[in-house]
């Protein structure tokens, strides 16, 4: 069994990693009931004596004593560290996985990137090799952080460069968090234009979320709990939004939008962590859903939102689950994969769900979605027989779709917008190692993915051809 | 005469579970149809070729389980012993921490050699049991990685090791509508390589045994269990101990040799598939009656139209040739029918299902798509063609026959 390390960075980057060691912690407890330290809970935790000081306190077997995250939280000012410091989740996380600042990155992706990339290199490091020597076998980094910012954008991706170099072999998943349309930093367009082109060069997967997507679910899911509809109640802890203060109204404004992101990381490494008829371990996720190493952005749906009380759930629920995954309103992001070409689309269903389920549905659904010529049956599935916490099954669908394409133009229009008039760009051109042409590059690498996506989009709706096979003398 | 079962992958370790669960309830099954005596030397015949025995009496199941990731070995592993009649030896198993990713290319030049050592080892101490080895069963399947890679990896080892010994490699056909994307990468290089070092390739198509599961058997919502359970009930016919034509009182010694020199009387002629009847579910057996003879004339049938169950046969089609010699017959009520004759479908079968595979992958390969995962880890540009060019002069001399 692997292990996995989560590298949170930045405001959003924490915020988010907080809500995601909740829920893995709630996931554990309600499959693990002996409390046995088992091979599923080491892919994300270490076991821990805590009685023992320094650093031989691991314990590979046997009961649980304390669980510490295998998590290193970065952040350039203290306020976010410190609350989840205080928090009930203080007791998942040492000391020694943290590296704090205290002045920000002033939304700055230079600052973030160039300032204190070299400022903490060493440091991060330094803990990043600790963290590795805990696990067993390492086999991949989630990096979780917003675009928009300084630290999330600008430093979250220097450790990308830095994390290709020192652990080449092991897989580097990021979990971005695209600013919307209305975005209150004003200079989020540079931030995420530099961060997309580290992006490009130096994940292996990316998985692009935006906020405005993650407000949508929520307001979906508030009307469906508000509205009461006779004979319809749901089911109190299967909200994809609930966390262990979901059920107060004062929940904070975040919380619910980052609990549907912890999902999508829990369900994206269950059937790596979990047993099933049909395991898919993550390199399998890069390896299927990546045909050509730049296009490695996948857009990706969750299903159910929540779960309705009733008991019995007829196999039209199952198959209004796969139709939902395909449906505008569970994706994590704002794009429309059904009108645009799908290169490669992955299947992760969790619970009762079998094989003939599946192909029936897969069945049903292929007519209606576009495949690129030469992949036609490009579905790669998974079955794990754990169902996450409080539902009987669910879905999620990563799709490697010509979707993405708008949203990167778009972004890029915004940026050419603020750049053409060379807006607030001294406060990048200020930091040290930072020169117009950092900018210019940027456009470029954006421009060039971009122009891929579209040779690929040119081929969409031109009928299969078949190709001469070679031929052989008899 | 002993079999050893190398159970490799995910795949491979479930059907190989299932496969030993069903010989040992088939052969220790308390409601047999023939005399007590008939059924213990059955029992015995049985025993020794897949079994080896402890000091308490408890089966070992001749088997070696492989896989790179520990989670499907130590569930196969705690099914056997749970049940109680059955068990894997506990040092019988080899498993590493990072599976295969689905990538051929990781099973076969990473893993490969560097466990070769371990797992030949492994192979040897069980092949150090039997009394006189027989040959070796090798089940895998061909979309993943481990499988497939890894397989044909072991599978030429076990060519150049025991070249005396009889390999057959059950290899599992994924579904058509996907379930791992480069599964026709995989596919491609795995047969291409195990048709070099393997004496036999049989066959099983997941879509041929859903739709069995689905029509035949009525079951509504079918399982990856399902399926292996029809797999391994069809395994179990072909390996049970028969009689021999010309004598009726000894089990056949050679069950391997026998099946390959009727079947493989060219090695450029390796593909096999399988048939098997009646297939039905358990609540139907005492409504229906069979006889020999309309159950034979159902197989023929079913061969030379090419379905690969019993309903919708198209009666009407008619072969080239009719050479039938029926190669044994078994104690229960299940048979084994191979064609013989070597125009037949059987054998074009495999040619169908290959051209599909190779058309597909001739697109994806002029993109150089999902290319680049496998030179990662050594297969070139080269490797691809070659295989390539292997499956086109099979295709190309079974379309000659």
């Amino acid at each position: 069994m692997t292990q996995s390390v989560v590298i949170q960075v930045g405001q959003c980057g924490n915020q988010i990693g907080c809500c995601f060691w909740d829920l893995a912690l709630r996931e554990h407890a309600a499959v693990n009931k002996k409390g046995i330290y088992d091979e599923a809970i080491s892919s994300f935790f270490r076991n821990v004596d805590t009685r023992v000081v320094g650093d031989g306190g691991s314990i590979s077997k046997g009961k649980i004593c304390s669980l510490k995250a295998r998590a290193v939280l970065i952040d350039m000012e203290e306020g976010v560290v410190n609350e989840i410091l205080q928090g009930p989740l203080r007791e998942v996380f040492d000391s020694k996985q943290l590296i704090t600042d205290i002045s920000g990155s002033g939304n700055n992706w230079a600052v973030g990137h160039k300032v204190f990339g070299s400022l903490y290199q060493e440091q991060i490091l330094e803990k990043l090799r600790k963290a590795a020597e805990q696990c067993d076998c390492l086999q991949c980094f989630f990096i979780i952080h917003s675009m928009g910012g300084g630290t999330g954008s600008g430093l979250g991706t220097f450790l990308l460069k830095m994390l290709e170099d020192e652990f080449p072999e092991v897989y580097r998943f990021v979990t971005s968090v695209c600013p919307s349309g209305e975005d209150d930093v004003i200079t989020s367009p540079y931030n995420t234009i530099l961060a997309v082109k580290e992006l490009n060069e130096h994940a292996d997967c990316v998985l692009p979320i935006d906020n405005q997507s993650l407000f949508d679910i929520i307001s979906k899911i508030d009307i469906m709990v508000n509205s009461g509809k006779l004979g319809k109640t749901v089911k109190p802890r299967s909200l994809v939004t609930s966390s262990a203060r979901a059920l107060k109204k004062h929940q904070k404004p975040f919380d619910a939008m980052n609990n549907i992101v912890a999902n999508l990381l829990l369900n994206l490494t269950s059937s790596a962590r979990f047993e099933g008829s049909l395991n898919m371990d993550l390199n399998e996720i890069s390896m299927n859903l990546v045909p050509f190493p730049q296009l490695h952005y996948l857009v990706s749906s969750l299903t159910p939102l929540y779960t309705l009380a009733d008991v019995n759930i007829p196999p039209r629920r199952l198959d209004q689950m796969f139709t939902d995954a395909f449906s505008k309103d569970h994706q994590l992001i704002q794009a429309d994969p059904k009108h645009n070409l799908y290169l490669a689309c992955a299947l992760m269903v969790r619970g009762n769900v079998q094989v003939s389920d599946l192909r029936r549905n897969i069945e049903r659904l292929k007519p209606s979605l576009q495949f690129v010529s030469w992949n036609q049956e490009g579905w790669k599935t998974s079955l794990c027989s754990v169902p996450p916490v409080g539902h009987s099954h669910s879905l999620l669908a990563l799709a490697n779709n010509t979707c993405v394409k708008p949203t990167f133009m778009e972004l890029r229009e915004r940026f050419m917008r603020l750049y053409k008039k060379k807006a607030h760009l001294h406060h990048y051109l200020q930091v040290e190692g930072m020169e117009e042409n950092c900018f210019t590059e940027a456009v470029s690498s954006l421009s060039a993915l971009i122009q891929e996506y579209n040779q690929l989009d040119v081929t969409k709706g031109m009928p299969v051809q078949d190709l001469p096979r070679l031929s052989i003398a008899m | 005469m002993s079999i050893v079962t190398v159970q490799l992958g995910q795949c491979g370790n479930q059907v190989g579970f299932e496969v030993f669960d069903a010989l040992y309830s088939d052969s220790y099954c308390s409601q047999g149809l023939c005399s007590k005596k008939e059924n213990e030397a059955y029992q015995a015949s049985c025993k020794e070729r897949f079994f080896s025995e402890e000091e308490n009496g408890v089966l070992v199941a001749r088997s070696v389980l492989v896989d790179m990731e520990p989670k499907v070995i130590n569930q196969t592993l705690s099914k056997a012993a749970q049940s109680g009649r059955w068990k894997y030896g506990q040092h019988a198993c080899f498993c590493q921490k990072q599976g295969s990713g689905n990538n051929w290319a990781y099973g076969y030049s990473c893993h490969g050699p560097k466990h070769e050592e371990s797992i030949m080892n492994l192979i040897r101490k069980e092949v150090e049991k039997c009394d006189s080895l027989h040959g070796f069963s090798i089940i895998m399947s061909m979309a993943g990685g481990t499988g497939s890679g890894l397989g044909a990896f072991i599978t030429q080892n076990l060519q150049d090791q025991y070249p005396n010994a009889l390999k057959m490699n059950q290899v599992i056909w994924p579904y058509g509508t996907g379930e791992v994307i480069v599964q026709n990468y995989n596919s491609i290089l795995t047969l291409s390589h195990l048709y070099r070092c393997s004496d036999a390739l049989l066959v099983h198509e997941n879509d041929a045994i859903h739709k069995i599961c689905a029509k035949m058997m009525n079951i509504r919502q079918i399982s990856f269990n399902n399926i292996n359970q029809v797999l391994a009930h069809q395994l179990g016919s072909m390996f049970q101990p028969t009689y021999s034509a010309e004598d009726s009182f000894h089990y056949r010694r050679n069950p391997l040799g026998d099946l390959m020199e009727h079947l493989v009387p060219h090695p450029e002629f390796k593909m096999l598939g399988v048939r098997n009847i009646p297939q039905m579910a358990e609540n139907s057996l005492p409504y229906s009656t069979f006889t020999w003879a309309g159950l034979l004339k159902h197989l023929r049938q079913m061969l030379i139209s090419n379905a690969k169950m019993e309903e919708g046969i198209d009666w009407q089609v008619r072969p080239p040739l009719a050479r039938l010699p029926a190669l044994g017959k078994m104690p229960f009520n299940k048979e084994l029918h191979f064609d013989t004759s070597i125009a037949n479908l059987v054998i074009l079968r495999g040619k169908d299902v290959h051209c599909a595979d190779l058309g597909k992958r001739m697109l994806q390969w002029k993109l150089r798509s999902y290319v680049y995962q496998y030179t990662k880890f050594g297969i070139e540009e080269e490797d691809f063609l070659d295989s390539f060019s292997l499956l086109e002069q099979v295709i190309a001399s079974y379309c000659n026959l």
